[in-house]
Formats: C-alpha cells, structure tokens, sequence
C-alpha cells in the first residue's frame, strides 16, 4: 500500500470538494433560478468535462497551465515555482474537472424546490441569504451531498487529467489511482492489487452511504 | 440581530476556510527542494532502485525516482516539472535539453542499452534472438499479439521499430503490435499472458520479476542505432543530486548497471 499516495489522494478530493461545496451551490443556485440569455452556452460549458476524453481536456489545461501560459507565469512569478506538476496545479484541475459532477446534482436540487414555497419564504421578509439556509439548503441537501460524494470518489479515480498535468510525483501529484498504473509497471501486482481493492471498497462504502442518506433524508421530506 | 447573524456566520465561514488555506499553503511534506526528484527511463526502473537504494544505505541522503519514456519526461522538463537529474535512454533528448538551456551542461553518457526478444513462459514463440521464428510466426498464425514500446517518444519502441524493419518484417507484424507508453509497460503487457512476446530492454529482462514470467534472448546490437543513454543535471539540481549524478558515475553503482546487462562507457561488449 502506498500511504503517500493514498494521503495525496485524500487531501486532493478533500479539499476539491471543500472548494467546490461554495462554487457548487452558487453556481448550481444560480442556474436552477435566473434565466439569463446563453444559460445553455453557461450549461454546456460546466457539462463538458463530462463529455470530453481526460486526455483532450488534461492537454487544454497542461497548455492553460504550462511554463509559457500567462496563468503558468503569473504563478511561477507569484509562488516562485510552476503550476503544472504540482499539487496546486492538480486541485486546480481537479476543481475544473469536477464542475459537473458538483454542479449538476446540486442544480437539480434546487430546480426541485417549489417555487411557491420561495416566494412564501420571500413574502415573510427573509432575506435571500436566510432562505438559502433555512429554506432551500436543508430541501437541497440530499443533492448536494450527491454532489460532493460524487466529486470526491471522482477525485480518486481520476486518472488522464491528472498523468496529464501532474506528472506522477511521488508526495505531490502522485495519486493512489497513479500509484497503481506505476505499480503495474513495476511489476509488483501484489501492491497494485491491494490498492485497487482498496478503491473499490471505499467507492463502494462512500456511494452506499450516500444512497443511505439521501433515502432517510426523502423518507422525512417526502 | 439581523446584523450579527450575518457577521457571526461570515465569520465562521472564514474560520472554516482557515485550515484550506493553511493546508494550500503547508508545504507538500516530500518536496522537490528536499528530496531531489530523478526522473530516468523506463528501462532502469529496476537498476536505478537498487542504486538509489544503496545510495541512501550509505550516506543517508534520499532521491525520488520517477519512471517514464524518455521523450514524455522530456516534454514534462520542457514544461517545467521539478526534476534535478534526468536520465534518458537517448542521449538526442539530452542534447536537444542542454541546446535549449534546460540543463546544467551536457551532461554524461552512463551507459548502452540492449535490445532482447521476451518471450512468456507458455508461449509458442522459440526463444531466438535473429527473429527468424519471429517471422515464420508471423505467417504460420501463431502470433496474436506482440509488444514494443511506443516508438514515438520511448527509445526503447524506436530501436525495436529499427529492428523489425532490419528483419523486412515491420510491416508484416504491424497488425500484432501492441505499444507500450514505455518499455516497461511493453514488457508487461508481453508478460500478461495477452501476448506471444515482445521486443523491450535487457535490463528489464533481467530483473528477477521478469526472469519468473518468461525468457529472454538478445538480439544483435547492429541490427539498429545504439541506445546511447545519457544523463544530464537539471537547472535546478542541488548538492543531494549532485552527489548522486557522481555515485552514478561510481563503481558500486557501474557494478549494478552492468549486472542489469548494461554496456558501459569506455567497456567493451561481453556477451
């Protein structure tokens, strides 16, 4: 078992989905209430890291990333060292590449709350900031635990993006889901199979406990 | 009332970011800085562990190792990957680095790589280095599946490619071929029971690991471009790099290459 990697990995997806619960929720919110001119564009765009190969979009952003990219030289002048290939670089993209798994369950969350009982909550003088806490997390919840849940054992699996603009350093960007592939490589099955088990159960324990909770959640909704 | 809510929950939404910030900003525990990173091809992943491992034996100083094709961890340096020593199966990747300013200086040829037919236990290949049964194979259909590194990027994958097109039979397997990302995922997918064989480096062939899985035969050094491997100090290369780019250089070091069938610089060729 390679703990470095696992450690690694578990901060990567922690942290994604600490990131994105604020940029979920306002941008699933914002897309499930305001009907703006270009929604589908806007739609399409947070939709597309599902739909392209991890390789396509790991190679957009390793050039978005890179030493010759305003963004790779605006870091490297600021932080001193490069974006790309390093751990900062890889929650960057893992925030990106995870945009539709946090957005969309969340958006469908709030699309399912009754109009009627927003503009209830408005009518009583509730600021929109108290009735996103009182009224519309605690009825979306279910879907943003989805969204996290999914975001996170996504994280883990991820593998072109991050063999992309990583690049497989060990206690940096070397992921558990690397790990193996290098494992394989080294001929050391025993290790790869351990590790690939291990997956599996915790993305086997973390779905089950979502369907878990979102059933007992719509149980005392419904 | 109102007010203080706002500010009490704008507070703890800014207590709860804290320890995101801290742990954006904690320094990786295993840093580049601290543990200089060596990224080397594929076909030294077992010689160079066991270098390394000796290495921090004797002095107590640790590298990281990073395994890859030569042409993808080039590409990686050019694009600003944190590596202090890279050691390359084809010195041409090197030079072109050192041309382009990405390297100390132009760095030292450490070794020849050899090229081997693998061949998996169980399978219906003969174990001959001239690719003569390779060929009457090709044609009597007992091969479904062979394996070289990709010879895009891997040196390994190139100089298997040379050698096909010596033997007038690269166009011949080109429907078997399976490629590799690098010469050791060649020879894993040649040992994964898919495959009839493959064409992969001779030190690969010789670590224990793959001694179990099958045999292996060489295959004449001039039937293609010698794999001269050079290896080069980056620009950021510090004292703990510097001192392993000497123990390379070494003879403990020189007597594990040679055990893993290298050619050294300056030796001759023993069969």
């Amino acid at each position: 078992m390679d703990w470095v990697a696992l450690r690694l990995s578990l901060e990567l997806a922690g942290l994604t989905v600490l990131l994105l619960l604020p940029i979920g929720v306002a941008l699933g919110r914002f897309l499930a209430y305001r009907e703006i001119r270009g929604k589908e564009i806007l739609e399409a765009l947070v939709a597309l890291p599902l739909v392209l190969p991890p390789t396509v979009f790991g190679y957009y952003l390793l050039v978005a990333f890179g030493a010759t990219s305003p963004l790779g030289r605006a870091w490297q002048a600021l932080f001193d060292r490069p974006l790309v290939f390093s751990f900062e670089g890889l929650l960057l993209a893992s925030l990106i590449f995870n945009l539709p798994f946090a957005v969309q369950p969340m958006q469908r969350a709030f699309e399912a709350i009754p109009t009627d009982l927003r503009a209830a909550a408005a009518c009583c003088g509730m600021s929109s900031w108290r009735v996103l806490l009182w009224i519309e997390l605690p009825l979306a919840w279910p879907g943003i635990l989805t969204a996290l849940v999914l975001s996170f054992a996504h994280t883990l699996g991820e593998f072109g993006v991050v063999l992309m603009v990583g690049g497989a350093i060990p206690g940096e960007t070397e992921t558990i889901a690397i790990a193996i592939y290098d494992r394989v490589q080294a001929f050391d099955d025993r290790a790869a199979a351990r590790m690939a088990t291990f997956l599996l159960l915790f993305s086997l324990a973390t779905i089950a406990v979502t369907f878990f909770a979102s059933r007992r959640v719509g149980r005392r909704l419904g | 009332m109102k007010a203080v809510s706002t500010v009490s929950r704008r507070v703890s939404l800014i207590s709860a970011a804290c320890p995101v910030v801290a742990l954006l900003l904690r320094g990786v525990p295993i840093r580049a800085e601290e543990v200089p990173l060596v990224a080397a091809a594929a076909d030294l992943r077992f010689a160079l562990a066991e270098i390394a491992e000796r290495f921090t034996r004797e002095t107590g100083e640790r590298v990281g190792l990073v395994f890859g094709s030569s042409g993808n961890i080039a590409r990686q340096i050019r694009q600003g990957a944190p590596f202090a020593l890279f050691l390359s199966a084809d010195e041409a990747y090197v030079l072109d680095l050192a041309r382009d300013g990405f390297t100390r200086d132009e760095g030292t040829l450490y070794a020849i790589g050899r090229l081997v037919l693998l061949v998996p236990n169980g399978s219906p290949l003969a174990l001959d280095g001239t690719l003569e049964d390779l060929a009457r194979a090709i044609r009597d259909g007992r091969l479904r599946r062979f394996a070289i590194a990709d010879p895009a990027h891997a040196p390994y994958g190139k100089r298997a490619d040379e050698v096909l097109r010596y033997k007038g039979i690269r166009e011949a397997i080109r429907p078997f071929l399976v490629y590799g990302e690098n010469v050791a995922q060649a020879a894993q997918f040649a040992t994964s029971g898919n495959a009839e064989g493959g064409i992969v480096a001779y030190s690969l062939a010789l670590s224990p690991q793959l001694q179990a899985l099958g045999g292996h035969a060489p295959i004449p050094a001039e039937w293609h471009a010698p794999l001269r491997q050079r290896m080069v100090r980056l620009r950021g290369a510090g004292p703990v790099a510097d001192r392993f780019y000497g123990y390379l250089q070494a003879e403990p070091a020189r007597a594990i290459f040679r055990r893993y069938g290298f050619v050294l610089p300056g030796e001759p060729v023993t069969e």
